[in-house]
């Protein structure tokens, strides 16, 4: 008996039997494509001309002197197609599916940045796409879905469970049960079965190989410190790829901490120590589950950090104690979204705004020679409503009120 | 054991019935209740579901019940108890069926000594396969309780030599892709994928997935040792009561 996909203790393929036969040419075929060197050429190339690849780094100068402390740097993963780091996935597995030789893909989406991005990717390639999204983020990222069905993708609200991320992984999942000949399912991030996690960090890899390769050129020196927020943990991943392997670089990791740890209402499966070991959704990590091993209803500001597991990369790497992990609140995230608005003219996504956030806490007390690199892996376009309406901005409301108003008419 | 129990009873039998409940739905009285008008409904083996939050094997209608037991606050605890209750009160053999974290977070040791000390025979954990479950599998032979492995068509030979390795009782063929409760259209195709099942083992054969007829357990006499009916005496749970699925299982061969 082998086990394979471990890192550590975590990780594993636990999924019922009628997927067992497509998970392994999954991994075949993505065997592959890593082995195969142009077929990350033909990715890179399509990423530089289809999306924003390489994407910038930013010398965020006034917020570093707001701070008075190190010198931040942005990477600039809102600049790529689509608005998020999401794409990098999307469109890694795209060019394997065309290898495969499949016609649909499905995928759960959260905020919906994921799901734009796969009904992006589908459309370029052709395929059909059928995108699951639990109710409550349906409600919550209107315009994602406005997006994903202009793109030609049917979006699926997914009426069970609690409603949000991890309902809509279990719906694809089970359409994958029942389709997988013709489909793939595009997994959106570093979570779920053998091979996913790798297979997700591997395309995501190209943010730390890029973001490595600049820094250096501009800072002349590897970073004091890397933040990213984590949500399933792929933008995480993809950024601290590129520093892995320096032990100086410290690389911190922010979840969700949505009203605060101690209301018990946020999303924080390891920096809270509220998380513990389980399986679900096919694979074993930390989850926050009660003592019968059932799922708790998470929450969080950002939809796409909603999410009950984390990677089981990052979990590993969170025992080894090589990631540090922070949670950061609701409130302070909409302050260092504002805050970064003001500073720097960019409007973070909520979700990236927890790194934002994260690091924004420790910068005042970091010494004035450090370096900060912070993954900004999306934009806040999408999150309008939400941001105007934790701003109360009065403007904004009556705009909304009289459109419905038009729209009664 | 559950061999043993199956080739006796298909001495009088030719086709077995495994039904299937959620513990819990539409509560642990009723359960109850309903175990009983099924089992005097001429059932011969019954699977009571743990529930589980996530449950992706199951389709809508099982998925339901399994969120409904849960908001209703239905603890592992209260399954184990109205277990031991069940198997006091009711002569046939009892498999459990949950998903495989409710497994891991009691423990595995623990969970399966406790399957035992509740009268519990057999288990079908659908999300463990046997790559990952060298410690589960070891504690449900421990403690004496079959593990009930699942055959699936999209299988190669191969792949179903190696899991016919491991189960013991019977195997729980699904007749198709996809999640319990859809329909399932039972033709010839069914009879390859069957003969390669016989080919691994020498266990009876249990087909689930969309038996929801009279019509479908006629089709698997002779295919089949068991005939496994779930959603669909759900659904009839739902709609018309208790006593609807007494009916329903008492006519279904």
């Amino acid at each position: 008996m082998d086990k394979t996909g471990y890192y550590g203790t975590f990780g594993g393929a636990f999924i019922p039997e009628i997927l067992s036969t497509t998970l392994e040419q999954l991994q075949l075929g993505f065997q592959e494509v890593k082995e195969d060197p142009a077929f990350w050429s033909t990715y890179q190339s399509l990423m530089s001309t289809y999306s924003c690849r390489p994407t910038p780094l930013t010398y965020a100068e006034n917020l570093s002197r707001h701070f008075g402390g190190p010198q931040i740097y942005l990477k600039r993963e809102d600049l790529n197609h689509t608005g998020a780091h999401k794409l990098n996935n999307v469109m890694g597995q795209g060019l394997l599916v065309q290898r495969m030789g499949k016609t649909r893909v499905i995928a759960e989406t959260g905020a919906g940045q994921h799901g734009v991005a796969t009904a992006t990717m589908a459309a370029k390639f052709g395929y059909s796409c059928t995108i699951y999204m639990g109710e409550v983020d349906v409600a919550r990222q209107r315009p994602n879905v406005f997006w994903m069905e202009q793109l030609g993708a049917t979006v699926v609200p997914v009426r069970d469970g609690a409603r949000i991320l991890k309902d809509a992984i279990n719906e694809a999942l089970r359409d994958w049960s029942a389709n997988m000949d013709t489909t793939h399912y595009v997994l959106g991030t570093a979570c779920g079965p053998h091979p996913y996690p790798e297979m997700v960090s591997y395309f995501q890899s190209i943010i730390g190989t890029e973001v490595r390769e600049q820094i250096l050129r501009q800072s002349g020196r590897a970073p004091t410190r890397v933040y990213a927020c984590v949500g399933g943990g792929s933008n995480a991943l993809g950024v601290f790829s590129g520093f892995l392997d320096d032990a100086e670089v410290e690389l911190v990791g922010v979840e969700a901490g949505g009203q605060g740890l101690e209301t018990h209402k946020h999303a924080s499966r390891l920096a809270s120590g509220h998380g513990s070991v389980g399986v679900a959704q096919g694979y074993k990590t930390y989850f926050l589950q009660d003592d019968d091993g059932q799922m708790l209803e998470t929450h969080s500001v950002a939809a796409g950090l909603d999410y009950i597991g984390v990677s089981p990369i990052l979990s590993a790497y969170h025992e080894e104690g090589r990631i540090r992990f922070e949670a950061a609140t609701d409130e302070e995230v909409l302050e260092a979204t504002r805050l970064v608005m003001r500073k720097e003219g960019i409007i973070p996504a909520l979700e990236s705004a927890h790194a934002l956030a994260g690091a924004f806490r420790e910068a005042p007390e970091m010494n004035g020679d450090g370096v900060v690199v912070i993954n900004l892996s999306g934009r806040g376009d999408k999150d309008i409503f939400t941001i105007a309406d934790a701003l109360g901005d009065t403007a904004w409301k009556s705009f909304i009120t009289t459109k419905a108003e038009e729209y009664r008419a | 054991m559950l061999e043993d129990y199956i080739r006796n009873k298909q001495k009088e039998k030719d086709i077995l019935l495994m039904a299937h409940v959620v513990m819990g739905y539409p509560s642990i009285e009723e359960t109850f209740e309903l175990v009983q008008t099924i089992v005097e409904a001429g059932v011969d083996l019954m699977e009571l579901q743990i529930p589980f939050s996530e449950p992706i094997a199951d389709g809508p209608v099982i998925l339901q019940a399994n969120q409904a037991a849960l908001a209703d606050g239905v603890r592992v605890d209260d399954c184990f108890r109205l277990a031991r209750k069940i198997t006091d009160a009711f002569d046939i053999p009892f498999l459990f069926m949950t998903y495989y974290n409710v497994v891991f977070k009691r423990g595995e040791e623990r969970f399966f000594a406790e399957t035992r000390g509740a009268g519990i025979c057999g288990a079908i954990v659908p999300d463990i396969p046997p790559e990952e479950g060298e410690s589960f599998m070891a504690a449900a032979t421990a403690n004496n309780i079959d593990l009930i492995f699942i055959l699936a068509p999209t299988s190669s030979s191969a792949r179903i030599n190696y899991l016919a390795r491991f189960g013991r009782g019977f195997f729980y063929c699904v007749a198709r892709k996809g999640v319990t409760g859809a329909k399932t259209d039972f033709s010839s195709e069914l009879d390859e994928f069957l003969a390669r099942c016989r080919e691994a083992t020498q266990l009876p054969l249990a087909l689930g997935f969309g038996v929801s007829s009279k019509e479908d357990v006629q089709f698997l006499r002779g295919k089949v040792e068991i005939a496994v009916v779930g959603s669909q005496a759900l659904r009839l749970l739902n709609t018309n009561g208790t006593r609807a699925v007494g009916d329903f299982f008492g006519k279904l061969r």
